[in-house]
């Protein structure tokens, strides 16, 4: 019987995150901040631009974009361009639609607060009855086997996510999320299909990590079709080569409206078939 | 050109030091097809030995037009998969292959293979999904898919069971489902985009592909690594050590239902991952180490690693004593899943797989790189069960060694002060060489050309392609239950093993 006071000894050491935050994230460099204006010179930014793994970063006169959706957080921007790139802390950087993901938003194309409402609203009304019970059906179509990792660190005594009404589940027809990593391999475009076609309605995807979002440093090749986006829609993406578990969690909690976060959903984003 | 032109010959007359060494008992390490820069595709098959502690390489250039060679697996049963792999992606047919299946590419007939002599034609797949056929015939038997999604949070995998109903005579794994073309990905690239690309060939033994990919950047180079970086290196390995074998762990609790002990060792495994996020900005250890060294110094002092480490491992090796006291438990892992020491030789197999079934060699010990060579490694009991169990004794083995060695390199760090620099400058270089490490699933090998700085070829080899060869094997007297134990106690990365 040893393990039951072995069970009671360490007490509880349950994240109270989303209630409250979680002092593990100011920690962590969850994403690299891009300033308005760059603050360093026109070689520094070439630098930063050639030193890229991933071609992440687009430069355009005085603007400069970093997209989250390649970005692997290898840092090399931040030591060359230190006056626009900046790792920042905290993971709450999953968005509702790929758009977001490249910051910052160029003048004029911020969305509008009617905009963000109107989003916010429509996925909301799509995963209203998830909100209490959520459960998951993870499938890897090809990631580098880290994302695993993250992901099923989400059932330990840390993260425990049942605490909040989700849960993993073997078959996808019981399934209401669909969580994917990896850069969507050819031979599990196929499988991933069929997953997301025999899931009930309503269902929402999570794309985690840059490798599902775009394919990361892998990109896109004989065998990766770069990113699942292609493969089925998207609904939320979690940045990250791999997503923290609090990233994941973030996102997940994003999908089925229980956190607010910066919804956009451009209709491009949304269905991501006709998109490509 | 007419693919009978050249003889392919024979295994002997290909590699014939290769062969010898081979049969006096040297382990083969892998077997690669490689092209020289002038053209394109494969023109040279490179076979690579360890023998008493040396790295020995072979190579058999290949005719123009020649798309045979003779197969070595009939002899060495460790170049099976090697062999299937270079049919797949290079093109080259190993002439006398005991089961030339498909393994990373099944591709319908008359597609070509990607890496092959007629040029790099990335053109997509389209995979074939109707199963291998069955290799086990008789009343009573089918086949029983596990995967490719598998049930619960996995790597993408598919394994076959051959089966009459409980027992398990045969099964086969199918991995072709991740392939992601990771070789191809090398092409081009910079020495230092390299790393992160070996970093995510098997992403949970980031430090150790980075380690052995650098290895070979660093010996073409002739570049000596500062001696801080070599022990900030060890660092950052030893504690992927222990998180892979924590790992394994947390599975095998989960397997056995063993809720309390679940959470217990997935709590540890969380805390050794937030202490190398600390350590370095990442979970995983990505982006640290860089040819010619580390890209930064450790971001805890040498005092408050080793502080953090005494509570850890105190609370760890506590729970160990109690896990491994609990007969409900070990009943689930004792003569489970059994690979023979004489199997474990055929395939030649790697890292504590090999180490619980009578193949003690450790790279750390038999051909140490970096520090590895200064520091006081602990030799674990040699294991020779060859059971789940075995496996699990020498892991628990080798999370005690690797909390000693970090605790040595702290030390040792602490002595240093702040060294003059953490990485050593690497010019563009050109020329072919290889790396090692060893990974928590075994020995990482990193076969890497350069032209003029840019990477013309890399084959990072994982332990976890090697050992998967070998893993039907520890199947034959289990039943359906023992599944997740087995699988859980060879600990293999399924993105290693497909590339």
């Amino acid at each position: 019987m040893a393990w039951v006071p072995r069970g009671l000894r360490d007490g509880i050491v349950t994240t109270s995150y989303p209630r409250r935050p979680d002092g593990y994230g100011p920690g962590f460099v969850g994403s690299v901040a891009v300033s308005q204006v760059p603050g360093d010179p026109p070689d520094a930014l070439a630098d930063a631009v050639t030193a890229c793994p991933t071609a992440a970063i687009v430069v355009s006169g005085n603007v400069v974009q970093l997209d989250r959706g390649r970005c692997i957080l290898c840092g090399r921007c931040s030591e060359l361009a230190p006056g626009t790139f900046r790792p920042d802390p905290g993971f709450e950087t999953a968005t509702v639609g790929r758009r977001p993901l490249v910051v910052p938003a160029r003048a004029g194309e911020e969305p509008d607060d009617a905009t963000l409402a109107a989003a916010r609203a429509a996925l909301g009304r799509r995963v209203r009855a998830l909100r209490r019970s959520v459960h998951v059906r993870h499938v890897d179509a090809g990631s580098d086997g880290s994302d695993e990792w993250e992901v099923s660190a989400l059932t330990n005594p840390v993260y425990d996510v049942q605490r909040l009404g989700v849960f993993f589940t073997a078959s996808p027809k019981h399934a209401d999320l669909l969580l994917v990593t990896g850069v969507g391999s050819i031979g599990m475009t196929g499988p991933l299909e069929q997953v997301y076609d025999v899931m009930p309605h309503p269902k929402v995807v999570v794309g985690a990590g840059v490798e599902a979002v775009t394919g990361g440093m892998i990109g896109r090749r004989y065998a990766s079709s770069g990113g699942v986006t292609g493969v089925i829609p998207v609904d939320v993406f979690v940045p990250g080569s791999p997503p923290s578990p609090f990233g994941l969690l973030y996102g997940i909690l994003l999908a089925i409206g229980v956190l607010a976060g910066p919804v956009v959903i451009g209709a491009e984003a949304n269905d991501a078939r006709t998109a490509r | 050109l007419n693919e009978d032109v050249v003889s392919e010959g024979t295994a002997t007359t290909m590699f014939p030091d290769t062969m010898r060494r081979v049969r006096h008992g040297a382990r083969l390490c892998g077997l690669f097809a490689l092209g020289d820069g002038s053209a394109s595709g494969a023109t040279r098959l490179v076979a690579v030995v360890s023998d008493d502690g040396t790295l020995w390489s072979e190579e058999a250039a290949l005719a123009r037009g020649q798309r045979r060679f003779a197969s070595l697996a009939a002899e060495v049963p460790a170049a099976a998969w090697y062999e299937r792999r270079i049919h797949d992606l290079f093109g080259l047919r190993p002439v006398g292959h005991p089961q030339l299946d498909p393994l990373v590419l099944p591709l319908r007939r008359g597609v070509h293979a990607p890496l092959g002599p007629d040029g790099h034609a990335e053109q997509p797949l389209d995979p074939d999904p109707t199963p291998l056929r069955a290799h086990v015939h008789g009343e009573g038997v089918f086949t029983i898919p596990y995967g490719p999604v598998r049930s619960g949070v996995f790597e993408t995998v598919e394994y076959l069971v051959e089966t009459a109903g409980e027992d398990i005579p045969h099964l086969r794994a199918r991995i072709y489902y991740k392939h992601r073309g990771v070789e191809a990905a090398f092409e081009g690239r910079t020495v230092a985009d390299g790393v992160l690309l070996a970093e995510r060939v098997e992403g949970v033994a980031s430090v150790a592909h980075a380690l052995a990919f650098c290895g070979a950047v660093e010996v073409l180079g002739g570049i000596d690594v500062p001696a801080g970086a070599q022990l900030a290196r060890v660092v950052h390995a030893e504690l992927e050590r222990i998180a892979n074998h924590l790992d394994t762990v947390v599975r095998h609790t989960e397997a056995a239902g063993q809720a309390v002990a679940y959470a217990a060792f997935s709590h540890h495994k969380e805390r050794v991952q937030r202490l190398r996020g600390r350590l370095c900005g990442n979970r995983f250890g990505r982006g640290v180490v860089v040819p010619g060294g580390v890209a930064r110094p450790l971001r805890l002092a040498p005092s408050e690693v080793l502080s953090a480490l005494g509570k850890l491992q105190h609370d760890v090796e506590d729970d160990f004593r109690r896990l491994m006291g609990t007969p409900s438990f070990l009943d689930r892992l004792r003569r489970t899943g059994i690979l023979s020491n004489d199997d474990a030789r055929r395939f030649a197999a790697l890292g504590p797989v090999g180490r619980a079934s009578g193949a003690h060699e450790d790279v750390r010990r038999s051909r140490p790189y970096g520090a590895y060579e200064r520091l006081g490694n602990p030799v674990g009991t040699p294991e020779s069960d060859g059971d789940a169990l075995a496996r699990q004794r020498v892991r628990i083995e080798e999370i005690e060694g690797s909390f000693h060695l970090v605790r040595q390199a702290a030390d040792m760090l602490d002595e240093l002060g702040e060294p003059a620099r953490w990485r050593s400058p690497v010019p563009p270089l050109t020329g072919e060489a290889i790396g090692w490490a060893e990974a928590p699933q075994g020995e990482v090998l990193s076969l890497v050309r350069l032209e003029e700085g840019r990477l013309a070829q890399v084959a990072q080899r994982s332990a976890s392609f090697h050992n998967l060869a070998a893993y039907p094997a520890a199947f034959g007297k289990d039943i359906l239950t023992d599944v997740a134990f087995i699988e859980a106690s060879f600990g293999l990365s399924i993105a290693g093993a497909a590339g």
